[in-house]
């Protein structure tokens, strides 16, 4: 199953690359990983996007909170409800005006916004769970897709509960 | 009081207590060996190659409990610490490793003798810094020692540029007494509730079974270890790490466990209905195959390091705390249950343990025309009251040392289990001898590992530390041998070491006295008489029996109700 893992790190240089280390060391899958500082600037927040076994999700949760530089970690997709966001900026082929019809009307459909437009491409940029991008990508002509970029999941829990110090 | 960075590392070192430092010097780090010169507390001591600074380091941790403490230069010197780094990370060690690195200016330069130490051994420490500012020098060097020697040990890498020791560039010093670190809490409250819970399924046992590893040592927990386990009068068995924490020539002792285990001890563990693993961490020379291991058991699991619980073996009581706090929490408990283990039971599983134990599954041929080398343990055994320190390096040799010397006493039993070192014994002899110049050091090894690391015999002369090197010398790599004898149908690929060297001459060429023994007869004459020379090393070289094997053997992919055993005529 899927899990999301926040953490808190000091924010070290190489503390980024202790965890991505830690995950190819002991060959844990890592689906997406995004990190950027907080608003202590001492802190880094991470968010890694992990599947495996309870029992490895169980191991992946302890070895992150075993690394020194780790301040605390939760995975929000355990007890209880959390948010997930991830941002994509795709770019298509929009050089017709049936194709620019239809770009416009799907990304309207999916509450995307269409950033750039030239003669002949348009950038559309979409937030939400990584399935709804992926459904994006799904709706779009393959031929007429010239290139996405995704920022990886980044998520917060629900309500009071908190991942600060 | 205004220091400059190199003298900052040796005052920051005589104030942190360090009694020893394993290094050899070069560029990166030549401003920290002046300032070595200009002061007497810390005492360096000259290996021949760094891989020998970081055992000898190790070897007087293993020894004292004291952390190790090892200075080597960038580069090469850096790389060739890492299979000490990395041997002491796998049984948890506490080194603090000083590496130089080249001016913060080249770093990524690709400049001489530049090499990414931290990168390269972030995978096999406990934690490791760069140092980038004088300032911090102070702090992360006790950052460095707070963190290898508490919680589980480890060893810790401090990466320090040339710029940052310039003598020239001096700044307020002040030993930083204690240390906090937000992201790193070692000590443990343990929770009462399994406490309660583990005293129940203690005290319901029909079968019950103590496992005890290497956190029995680390956590200093012998005497709780003791008072528990002879509380119950329950069996108790030792990892290879363990070995010592109880003592072995005890009633309630089966002796070690796994691969090259007793049977007792293997046949204890797959029958027991409750286990009781003590700073162990199932490692899979351990287990066996773990489909089969302990199928009936209910797991209690003490460990300091919440990630060993449940990582390989799924554990029903996990109590994640000290071993020493535990243990006594726990005798206390039991105490005040008021309740008592079941007799009848108890005498039941102990008769069974004992018929297992009649087996004698450590016998062999002592009729032998050949050396056998459990006979020269034996005997070293003997000769040494069971009261020496002993080294080992890897392989057949080690594990006869695990199984016939006797350990009473925690400390004295010094190898590298985890990693499995080639080379580890003599400088690992070397660091011992230096913490306990008072006391018996003997070196267990094999022709073949002794050679991995034979450079040390210049260091131990420079020392003068009277180890005495105990060659096990059967002219084979003897656990290769022996897997490709049961496993790859004799087909002796590699194992045998040919073109070996005159080792009595080899000694005698850096000082030493050495001696050969090919005779079972002239076994204890020859360890009389090297033992009684208390002032100097001693190299013996008992020409053994090739065809050896290690019994009993658990295979790969077996239970611990699976064991191979010697068959005699």
């Amino acid at each position: 199953m899927q899990h999301i893992i926040s953490l808190l790190m000091e924010n070290e240089s190489g503390a980024l690359s202790r965890v991505a280390g830690l995950f190819s060391a002991r060959g844990y899958n890592i689906e997406s990983l995004t990190v950027a500082p907080t608003e202590d600037e001492s802190l880094s927040r991470m968010t890694i996007v992990t599947s495996g076994s309870n029992e490895i999700i169980e191991q992946i949760n302890k070895q992150l909170d075993k690394l020194i530089d780790v301040v605390k970690l939760v995975d929000i997709t355990a007890n209880g409800e959390h948010i997930e966001r991830e941002l994509m900026l795709i770019k298509v082929k929009a050089d017709t005006s049936d194709k620019r019809e239809e770009v416009k009307r799907q990304a309207d459909i999916f509450h995307g916004q269409i950033l750039d437009v030239t003669d002949t491409t348009y950038i559309i940029e979409l937030t939400g769970e990584s399935s709804k991008l992926d459904g994006f990508i799904k709706a779009m002509n393959a031929a007429d897709i010239l290139e996405t970029v995704r920022s990886g999941t980044t998520g917060i829990t629900r309500g009071e509960r908190c991942l600060r110090l | 009081m205004e220091l400059s960075g190199d003298d900052i590392v040796t005052q920051f070192l005589k104030d942190e207590g360090v009694e020893y430092i394993f290094g050899y010097p070069g560029g990166a780090v030549l401003h920290i060996y002046d300032a070595l010169f200009r002061q007497e507390a810390v005492k360096h001591i000259l290996v021949r190659h760094e891989q020998g600074a970081t055992h000898a380091a190790d070897g007087y941790a293993r020894s004292t409990g004291k952390p190790g403490v090892v200075l080597v230069t960038s580069g090469p010197g850096a790389t060739n610490a890492v299979t000490g780094i990395a041997t002491a990370y796998l049984d948890s060690i506490p080194l603090v490793v000083i590496t130089g690195q080249v001016t913060s200016a080249f770093i990524g330069s690709d400049a001489f003798q530049e090499v990414d130490s931290v990168g390269i051994t972030r995978p096999c420490v406990k934690h490791n810094f760069l140092v980038k500012d004088v300032k911090d020098l102070a702090i992360t060097l006790k950052k460095a020692f707070h963190v290898a020697t508490t919680g589980r040990p480890g060893p810790v890498v401090v990466d320090i540029p040339k710029d940052i020791t310039d003598p020239n560039i001096k700044i307020p010093y002040e030993y930083p007494e204690s240390i906090e670190l937000r992201s790193y809490k070692p000590v443990i409250e343990v929770q009462s509730s399994q406490i309660d819970k583990a005293v129940d399924a203690l005290l319901s046992a029909k079968r019950p079974m103590i496992y005890s590893g290497g956190g029995s040592v680390l956590s200093n927990a012998s005497n709780e270890l003791r008072t528990f386990t002879r509380q119950l009068g329950y069996p108790i068995t030792q990892t290879l790490m363990g070995l010592g924490a109880y003592p072995e020539p005890d009633p309630l002792n089966v002796g070690m466990l796994g691969m090259h285990g007793t049977y007792e001890a293997n046949m204890a563990m797959h029958d027991c209905d409750v286990l009781l693993a003590v700073g162990a961490r199932f490692d899979d020379r351990v287990t066996g195959e773990l489909e089969k291991f302990c199928p009936d058991a209910k797991i209690i699991h003490i460990d300091i390091d919440p990630s060993s619980i449940s990582k390989n073996v799924h554990v029903d009581i996990p109590i994640n705390g000290d071993v020493k706090t535990v243990l006594g929490e726990l005798s206390n408990a039991i105490t005040a249950s008021k309740r008592l283990p079941d007799e009848k039971a108890l005498k039941n599983w102990w008769k069974q343990i004992k018929e297992w134990a009649a087996k004698d599954c450590l016998r062999y041929d002592n009729n032998s025309a050949l050396i056998k080398p459990q006979f020269v343990i034996e005997k070293l055994y003997e000769i040494t009251g069971g009261d020496a320190f002993i080294t080992s390096d890897v392989g057949q040799h080690q594990m006869f040392a695990a199984q016939f010397y006797k350990f009473d006493e925690p400390r004295r039993w010094i190898n590298s289990g985890g990693l499995g070192t080639m080379g580890f014994g003599l400088p690992a002899a070397i660091g011992t001898q230096l913490a306990h110049p008072n006391d018996t050091v003997a070196c267990i090894t094999g022709e073949a590992s002794i050679q991995m690391c034979i450079q040390e015999l210049a260091t131990a002369f420079q020392y003068s530390t009277p180890i005495k090197v105990v060659n096990l010398n059967n002219r084979y790599m003897g656990m290769v041998r022996q897997w490709q004898e049961f496993f790859y149908e004799s087909r002796y690929s590699q194992s045998y070491v040919e073109a070996l060297p005159d080792f009595v001459k080899l000694a005698e060429a850096y000082g030493h006295i050495g001696m050969q023994i090919e005779k079972p007869e002239d076994v204890e004459a020859a360890l009389k008489e090297a033992f009684a020379m208390k002032d100097r090393l001693v190299f013996m070289d008992f020409i053994t029996d090739q065809k050896e094997n290690v019994y009993p053997m658990i295979a790969a992919g077996k239970g611990h109700h699976e064991m191979h055993e010697r068959e005699l005529a």
